[in-house]
C-alpha cells in the first residue's frame, strides 16, 4: 500500500512538472509584458502554441536522417527524467535514490548533446552556428554547475537532493558566505542553460545573437513541440532545483499525510510563481550580451563556485 | 595452472608472429594470423575472467629464461588478471576487426608478424614479475608497435611519427631502467618479490616517483610527454591504433600502478600532489588539443591523453587517501580509476574502429572532407554515436559511471588532513568537470562533422558500409558500453579483488547485494546511482512521449528543401566545418593555451584576389620544451662530432688525460 502511494506520488510529480511547464513559461511572458506596459498574451498561450504545433504537418528537410527525428524524444526524455528526480512539492520520492545531483547535471548534458547533433544534421550554416555556440556555453556552464553541486554536497555530506533539502531545511546550516556565492553561480548557470536574456534570446531570429533558436531552426510541428516542451521543462527543473536547495520549506516528506502534500503543492506553486516574477523582472532590466561576453559571464559563475568550495574549508571549524 | 595456460597462449601468439613472416602477403595469411590472434586473445580473456571472478590466489612461476641463475619470474595476481582481461578483450576485438579491415592493407606482410608479437609482448608485460622480464617485454612492446606505426612508411609524416615515437619510447625505457635500478637498491635483487620486501628511503622514493612518471607516463601519454601519441596513432593502421590507444596506454597505466602502489612501499602524501596536478593538466589540455584537430584519428589520439588524465586523477586520489590511511575512500578512487581503464579500452577501441571504417569507405581522415555518412553507413554511424556518447560521459553509458565514481571520491576529500590537498582536490575536480564538458563539445564536433550534414566531397557521397567483421565488432563494443554503464555495481564487485590487493585488504561494500543493483559506494544516504533505472526511465518516458504524440498529433510528414532562414543555398561548403565549430571554444580557451591568432586578409575593392582567413595555433609544449631540447642535442652532437676526426696522437693524449683524471679522482675521494 505504501509502495503504491509512493509510486502514485512519483507519477504525480512527473506529470505535474510536464503539465505546469508551459504555464510557467506563459507566466514569465505575462509578467514581462506587464513590466513593459504591454497587455501580453494569456499565460495559457504556450499550451495553445503547443497544440497548434502538434496539429501541423511535420516538414523535414530532404537531408534529415533518423537522428533528426529521434532527437526531440531523446532530449525530452533526458530532461523529463532529470526533472522527475528533483523534489518539487515532496521530497523522499520513490526513485529519488536512483540518481543524485551529478546525474541530473549529466542528464541535462545528454539532452544538450543530442540537440546539438540535431542542429548539425541538416547541413545548413545556422544549425552548426547554434550547435557550436551552445557547446561553447555549456563547456563553461557545466563545470560551474558541478562546482555548485560540490559545494552544496560538501556542506550537506551528500549528493542526494532529498537529503540536501532536508539538511538545508534543518537548523544547523546557518548563514554561510559559500551558500550566497553558490546561489549567484547557480542563478547564472540557470540563465545560461535556459537560454534566458543576458545569454540568449529565444524570442528573436537575429543571426548574430541567437544560439538555441539557430540550433532548432529546421524543426517543425510535433518535433518542435517536443523541443519547446523540453525547454519549458528545463526552466521548471532549474527553478525547482534552486527552490529545493535554497528554500526547501513546505515540502512534504515521505510518509506524510494528504494535508502535508497539499501544503507542499501550494508552497511549490508559490515558489515557482515568485521565481517566475523575479526572472521576468531580471530579464526586462538587463540587455542581451554579445556572444563572446557570455564565457566571461559564466566564468564568473565558475570562479564564484570554486571560491565557495575553498571558502568552505576555511570557514569550517576543524 | 592458469598462469601456465597463459604462457602457452603467449607462446602461440609469438609462433603466429613467426609463422606470419613465412606466409608473407598471401590472403590466407591474414585470415590465419588474425584468426589465431583472436582465438588466443579470447582464450586469454576467459582465463583472466576465471582468475578474477574466481578470486583465485596469486600464482608464481620461474622460467629458466633471461639472465642465467635468475630466470624469468612470472606472477598472475588479481591486478595482472584485470589488466590481462583489458588487454586481451581489446586484442581479440582488434584481431576480428583486422579480419575485415586487413583486406585493404597494401602490405600485409609488414603488419601481420608484428601484430601478433605486439599482443604477446603486452601480455608479457602484465605477467612479468621481475625487472628484467618487465623491461624486456616493455621494450618488445615498444619496438613491435614502432614497427606497426612504420607499416606505411612511405606515407607523409609517418617517418617523423616513427622517429618521435622511437625517441620517446627509448627515453621511457631508460627512465624505467633507472627506476628499477633504484628499486632494487644495493642488494640488486631484481625479482619484484625482493623489491617489495626491501622498502624505500624517502629521498629515493621521490626519484622513483619521478622516474616512473617519466618512464611509464611517457608511454601512457601524460602531458607534457604526450607528443608521440597524436603522431603515431594516426600513422598506424586503424586496428593497430585501437590497440595502441585503447590497450597499450593501459599497459602503461598498469606499469604506474605496479610500481607506485605495489613495489614502492608506503607512499608519502605529497606524491599524490604531483600525480593529481599532472592528471588534471593532462585531462584539460588533452581535450583542448583534441578540439583543435580536424583529422579524426588525431582527434581520437589527443582524446586518449584526456582519458589518461582522468585515470591518473583517480590514481592520485587513491594515493592521497592511502597515504593517510583512509582505505575505503582509497578503494573508491581505485575502483573509479580501474573502471575507467576498462571503459576507455571499450569506447576508444570502438571509436578507432569507426574511424577505420570511415577511412576504408572514403579514404579520408580529414573531417572537413566528410559529412553525411549517417545515410551511407548507418551501422557505423550508430555505433560511433554510442561511442561518442560514452566517451562524453553521458548517462546511462559507461563513461559516466566511472566519472561519477571519481566525483564521489573527490567529494570525500575534505577528510584528508593536509591543507594543500584539501585545496588542490576541488580544483582538480573543476578540471575534471571542465574536461568532461569540453569532451562533449569535441564529440559533437567529431560526429556532427563526419557523419551528419551533407557530404562535402564525392568520396563522402559515395561511401559504402564496411564489411561484416568490422560491423560485428563495433556493434559488440557498443553493446558493451551500454551494459557496463547500466550495471556499474557488478563491475565494481569484479574489481574488488584487485582493489583489495592495492589497499591492503579493504574494498568497497558488495554492490550486487544492494537493492535494484544500485551503485552505492559509501552509504545510501550519501550518494547512489542506478544506471538500469535511469535507462529504463529514459526509455519509458521517451516511448511514452512518442506514443502520446503519435496518437494525438498529426502524423503527416513532408520532405522539403531545408528552410535555412529562407536561403536557397545548395552548396555543401556553406555548412559548418570542424574549424568553424571549434572557433568559439578556440576563442574562449585557445588564446591562452595555444596563443591562437586569427587573421583576415582582405583584398582591396576591385581586386579579384580571394579573401583569406587564417588561424595560427602554437603548440607551446613542443615549442618551449621539445624544440629547444632537440636543438640543444643537435648542437652538442655537432661539437662532439669533432672527436671523430682526431689524429692517433690526440686520441692517445685524450685517453692519458682521462686516466690521470680518474686516478686523481680515486685518490682524492675519501
Amino acid at each position: 500500500m505504501a509502495m503504491i502511494a509512493a509510486l502514485a506520488i512519483q507519477l504525480a510529480q512527473m506529470t505535474l512538472v510536464v503539465a505546469i511547464a508551459p504555464l510557467l513559461l506563459g507566466w514569465v511572458r505575462t509578467i514581462k509584458a506587464r513590466v513593459l506596459r504591454r497587455r501580453g498574451p494569456s499565460p495559457l498561450q504556450p499550451y495553445r502554441d503547443l497544440l497548434r504545433l502538434i496539429r501541423k504537418e511535420a516538414v523535414l528537410a530532404e537531408n534529415a536522417s533518423w537522428l533528426f527525428r529521434v532527437v526531440p524524444y531523446v532530449t525530452f526524455a533526458a530532461i523529463w527524467v532529470a526533472a522527475a528526480l528533483v523534489p518539487t512539492f515532496a521530497s523522499g520520492l520513490l526513485f529519488s535514490w536512483s540518481a543524485d545531483m551529478i546525474v541530473i547535471a549529466a542528464l541535462l548534458g545528454t539532452g544538450r548533446f543530442f540537440l546539438a547533433l540535431a542542429g548539425m544534421d541538416i547541413g545548413t550554416s545556422f544549425g552548426g552556428l547554434g550547435s557550436s555556440r551552445e557547446m561553447m556555453i555549456a563547456s563553461v556552464a557545466e563545470p560551474a554547475m558541478i562546482m555548485v553541486v560540490f559545494t552544496v554536497s560538501l556542506l550537506a555530506q551528500t549528493t542526494q537532493l532529498s537529503s540536501i533539502a532536508a539538511f538545508m531545511a534543518g537548523a544547523n546550516v546557518g548563514v554561510r558566505v559559500s551558500l550566497a556565492l553558490v546561489l549567484v553561480a547557480l542563478l547564472v548557470v540557470a540563465l545560461a542553460e535556459n537560454a534566458r536574456i543576458p545569454v540568449d534570446n529565444p524570442a528573436t531570429h537575429l543571426e548574430l545573437t541567437m544560439v538555441h533558436e539557430a540550433m532548432v531552426l529546421e524543426y517543425s510541428a510535433r518535433h518542435l513541440a517536443m523541443i519547446e516542451l523540453a525547454a519549458a521543462l528545463k526552466l521548471v527543473l532549474y527553478l525547482s532545483l534552486i527552490a529545493c536547495v535554497f528554500v526547501p520549506w513546505g515540502m512534504a516528506a515521505a510518509g506524510d499525510g494528504i494535508v502535508a502534500y497539499l501544503g507542499g503543492l501550494v508552497a511549490y506553486a508559490i515558489k515557482l510563481a515568485v521565481g517566475g516574477v523575479l526572472l521576468a523582472l531580471f530579464e526586462t532590466s538587463i540587455a542581451k550580451m554579445r556572444v563572446f561576453r557570455v564565457p566571461e559571464f559564466l566564468g564568473v559563475a565558475l570562479m564564484l563556485s570554486l571560491l565557495a568550495v575553498l571558502l568552505l574549508f576555511v570557514s569550517r571549524s576543524p | 595452472m592458469a598462469l601456465l595456460a597463459a604462457l602457452v597462449l603467449i607462446a602461440s601468439l609469438l609462433l603466429t608472429g613467426l609463422g606470419a613472416v613465412g606466409l608473407g602477403g598471401r590472403p590466407a595469411g591474414r585470415i590465419i594470423v588474425y584468426g589465431a590472434a583472436a582465438s588466443a586473445c579470447s582464450a586469454m580473456v576467459v582465463l583472466a575472467a576465471i582468475t578474477l571472478f574466481g578470486r583465485a590466489p596469486a600464482q608464481d612461476l620461474v622460467l629458466p629464461l633471461g639472465i642465467p641463475w635468475i630466470g624469468a619470474h612470472l606472477r598472475l595476481d588479481p591486478l595482472a588478471a584485470f589488466f590481462l582481461l583489458v588487454v586481451n578483450l581489446g586484442g581479440a576485438a582488434a584481431s576480428v576487426y583486422g579480419l575485415g579491415y586487413g583486406r585493404h592493407d597494401s602490405e600485409p606482410q609488414r603488419v601481420l608478424p608484428l601484430f601478433a608479437v605486439f599482443l604477446a609482448a603486452m601480455n608479457m608485460v602484465v605477467l612479468a614479475d621481475d625487472a628484467y622480464s618487465f623491461l624486456a617485454s616493455w621494450e618488445f612492446m615498444s619496438l613491435a608497435s614502432w614497427g606497426l606505426v612504420m607499416a606505411h612508411h612511405r606515407t607523409d609524416g609517418t617517418a617523423q611519427a616513427g622517429c618521435v615515437y622511437l625517441v620517446m619510447a627509448g627515453f621511457g625505457t631508460l627512465a624505467l631502467l633507472l627506476c628499477f635500478g633504484l628499486l632494487a637498491g644495493v642488494s640488486g635483487a631484481y625479482a619484484f618479490a625482493d623489491i617489495r620486501a626491501a622498502g624505500l628511503s624517502p629521498s629515493i622514493g621521490a626519484l622513483v616517483l619521478a622516474l616512473t612518471l617519466l618512464g611509464a607516463g611517457s608511454k601512457a601519454g601524460i602531458v607534457p610527454l604526450h607528443v608521440w601519441l597524436p603522431l603515431a596513432h594516426p600513422a598506424a593502421p586503424s586496428h593497430v591504433s585501437a590497440l595502441m590507444s585503447g590497450v597499450m596506454t593501459k599497459v602503461a597505466i598498469y606499469g604506474i600502478i605496479r610500481i607506485l602502489f605495489d613495489l614502492a612501499g608506503e607512499p608519502a602524501w605529497w606524491w599524490s600532489v604531483v600525480v593529481l596536478v599532472l592528471g588534471g593538466v593532462t585531462a584539460v589540455l588533452g581535450v583542448l588539443y583534441a578540439l583543435m584537430q580536424h583529422d579524426i584519428k588525431r582527434l581520437l589520439a589527443y582524446h586518449t591523453v584526456e582519458n589518461i588524465g582522468i585515470i591518473v586523477i583517480g590514481l592520485g586520489l587513491a594515493l592521497a587517501f592511502r597515504a593517510n590511511g583512509m582505505m575505503v575512500p582509497a578503494a573508491l578512487a581505485f575502483s573509479a580509476a580501474l573502471f575507467h581503464v576498462l571503459n576507455h579500452m571499450l569506447f576508444k577501441s570502438l571509436l578507432f574502429f569507426g574511424a577505420g571504417a570511415v577511412l576504408t569507405a572514403t579514404g579520408e581522415r580529414d573531417m572537413e572532407h566528410l559529412g553525411g555518412l549517417i545515410h551511407r553507413m548507418p551501422v557505423t554511424a550508430a555505433t560511433f554515436l554510442l561511442g561518442c556518447a560514452a566517451i562524453s560521459a553521458l548517462p546511462p553509458l559507461n563513461g559516466f559511471a566511472s566519472e561519477w565514481l571519481t566525483f564521489q571520491a573527490i567529494l570525500v576529500s575534505p577528510a584528508v588532513p593536509q591543507w594543500g590537498l584539501k585545496f588542490l582536490i576541488p580544483g582538480v575536480g573543476a578540471g575534471l568537470a571542465l574536461s568532461a564538458a569540453l569532451a562533449a563539445a569535441c564529440f559533437v564536433k567529431a560526429f556532427g562533422i563526419t557523419f551528419l550534414g551533407r557530404p562535402r566531397t564525392a568520396a563522402a557521397a559515395q561511401a559504402r558500409e564496411v564489411d561484416r567483421f568490422s560491423l560485428a565488432v563495433m556493434s559488440a563494443f557498443a553493446l558493451a558500453c551500454i551494459l557496463t554503464g547500466i550495471v556499474p555495481g557488478l563491475i565494481v564487485d569484479a574489481l574488488a579483488p584487485v582493489v583489495s590487493q592495492l589497499t591492503r585488504g579493504t574494498s568497497l561494500p558488495v554492490q550486487s547485494a544492494m537493492p535494484w543493483l544500485t551503485l552505492i559506494p559509501i552509504a545510501a544516504e550519501r550518494s547512489s546511482y542506478n544506471g538500469i533505472l535511469v535507462l529504463v526511465f529514459m526509455a519509458l518516458s521517451g516511448t511514452l512521449a512518442a506514443f502520446a504524440i503519435h496518437r494525438l498529433a498529426s502524423r503527416a510528414v513532408r520532405r522539403a528543401p531545408a528552410w535555412d532562414c529562407g536561403f536557397p543555398e545548395a552548396s555543401p561548403t556553406t555548412q559548418y566545418t570542424a574549424g568553424s565549430f571549434a572557433q568559439p571554444i578556440r576563442r574562449v580557451f585557445g588564446s591562452l593555451v595555444f596563443v591562437a591568432r586569427e587573421s583576415v586578409e582582405m583584398p582591396p575593392p576591385g581586386s579579384l584576389k580571394p579573401a583569406r582567413f587564417t588561424v595560427s595555433l602554437r603548440d607551446l609544449i613542443w615549442e618551449c620544451g621539445y624544440a629547444p631540447l632537440a636543438a640543444g642535442i643537435t648542437y652538442a652532437a655537432d661539437r662532439v662530432n669533432h672527436l671523430q676526426f682526431l689524429t692517433i696522437r690526440r686520441y692517445l693524449g685524450l685517453v692519458f688525460a682521462l686516466l690521470v683524471a680518474l686516478l686523481l679522482g680515486i685518490a682524492i675521494w675519501p
